[in-house]
């Protein structure tokens, strides 16, 4: 195994013990310090004191697509960006002049998207 | 035993170096969460008149672990009508990755505390993104409808400012012509200045977003209060809950330690040590957040949005296609 993997190997063992902390307090030392009393009033859902009604399993308002669906398209931008910033100081000015005609594409999107008002929160 | 960085083929002994780096490093995040905490709350009284947290230990320096143990012994309730699988599960969905990506940021010149990823700044922007599902997936399975708005709110405000934060740092890696945040520390101490100087918009442009991911005021909307009793964790008690806060400072400290490694040039300083650098630039981020807090109000929810796309991404943009250009034609 070269030393480049010993990077990854740290990385693994930060999983696991990010794993092993949430485990150990909630489902190991947790039960035996904190009392288990559930209750009725105890166990309905907190709506400010009065009864609750309904189910807050629902349809939510389409904005939220919207906004994630641009997220998706930016968010592949800067990963395709990543690599190229990294090795911009090899490629020149060929790969300059191609990168700026994906930003540019992608900021004509982001115009559409800012005419057609998806990214006013009404 | 310590270099195991390089070291090949990996060793017992180094391997016993790396689990020992991995737990020095989650005492120190524990400590750094605990003492945060108690910062806040004492620097914020200052600032408002008051005294903050005294009856605790001396100063009151003993509060937060009080509240921690406090919360560790409180009833771990789940509402009847809660998703039960994903509700006891969000906390720990939220809190892996924001301990994970304190393995990527390099707290001093050389040390055996930190992953030398060829892909660090990647790597950060990547884990920090999953803690969305946590704290969306929290507030779903409460199956309240605080804790729904909070969670969809949450997410909206994260994945909208995630997009100029991981563009902000493409100036950053342009400059330095790599990913790995040790090797931008590095050029950072050959160039001979910090990148806050040359990247002066696109720090702003961070630090802005910065604080939009970390959901702290001005844009703590997910947890508004006065609308919304406290967002996605409305239903969660006891060390549930403390995971949830944990991860929210967890990821403070972290963002503070990325900032202070792209911009503010990591452990590089003149006459102090480079652990107490980096320390002193942590501290300087995490204090400016403590003075948002007590100084500005909380804007709207459109405002939060429209200022992250009309605003923040056309900026951010502008500094990258700006950068590559001065980059180009001065090499």
């Amino acid at each position: 195994m070269s030393p480049y993997w010993n990077a990854y190997l740290y990385v693994v063992l930060f999983t696991l013990f990010g794993l092993l902390l949430p485990f150990a307090a909630l489902w190991i030392i947790g039960p035996i310090l904190r009392p288990n009393k559930p209750a009725k009033g105890k166990l309905t859902t907190y709506e400010s004191g009065l009864e609750p009604f309904g189910d807050a399993h629902v349809r939510y308002h389409a904005r939220y697509y919207l906004f994630a669906l641009l997220f998706v398209v930016f968010d592949v931008e800067t990963l395709f960006l990543y690599p190229w910033a990294a090795s911009f100081h090899q490629l020149g000015l060929f790969a300059l002049a191609e990168m700026l005609l994906f930003i540019v594409m992608l900021a004509i999107g982001l115009i559409y998207a800012w005419r057609k008002k998806v990214l006013e929160w009404t | 035993m310590w270099d195991w960085q390089n070291a090949s083929p990996l060793t017992g002994l180094n391997f016993v170096a790396m689990v020992v780096g991995a737990v020095v490093v989650l005492a120190i995040g524990l400590g750094v969460v605990t003492y945060t905490i108690y910062a806040e709350r004492k620097v914020i009284g200052w600032m408002q008149g008051r005294i903050g947290p005294n009856r605790v230990g001396p100063f009151g320096l003993l509060q937060s672990i009080a509240d921690i143990v406090k919360l560790l012994i409180k009833e771990d309730v789940v509402p009847e009508r809660a998703d039960r699988v994903l509700f006891l599960l969000a906390p720990v969905i939220a809190f892996i990755p924001s301990f994970m990506v304190l393995a990527v940021i390099p707290f001093s010149a050389r040390h055996p505390f930190t992953a030398n990823l060829a892909v660090g700044a990647l790597y950060y922007i990547a884990l920090s993104a999953i803690t969305i599902h946590g704290v969306m997936l929290g507030g779903w399975a409460s199956n309240n409808k605080y804790a729904l708005i909070g969670g969809m709110r949450s997410a909206a405000q994260m994945l909208s400012y995630e997009v100029p934060l991981g563009l902000s740092l493409v100036g950053v890696i342009l400059m330095a012509g790599s990913l790995n945040l040790n090797d931008i520390v590095e050029a950072q101490a050959r160039s001979g200045w910090w990148y806050i100087v040359p990247q002066f918009l696109g720090f702003c442009v961070f630090l802005v977003a910065a604080t939009a991911e970390l959901n702290r005021t001005p844009f703590d909307l997910p947890e508004a209060e006065s609308e919304l009793v406290a967002g996605y964790h409305v239903e969660y008690t006891g060390f549930r809950f403390a995971f949830f806060m944990l991860t929210e400072y967890l990821y403070l400290f972290a963002m503070g330690g990325l900032m202070a490694t792209l911009f503010l040039g990591g452990w590089t300083g003149p006459w102090l040590p480079g652990w107490l650098w980096f320390a002193i630039k942590v501290f300087a981020f995490i204090f400016f957040q403590f003075w948002l807090r007590a100084t500005m109000p909380r804007i709207r929810v459109d405002q939060l949005m429209s200022f992250s796309w009309k605003v923040l991404l056309p900026l951010a943009l502008l500094n990258l296609v700006v950068t590559a250009v001065l980059k180009a034609f001065l090499s």
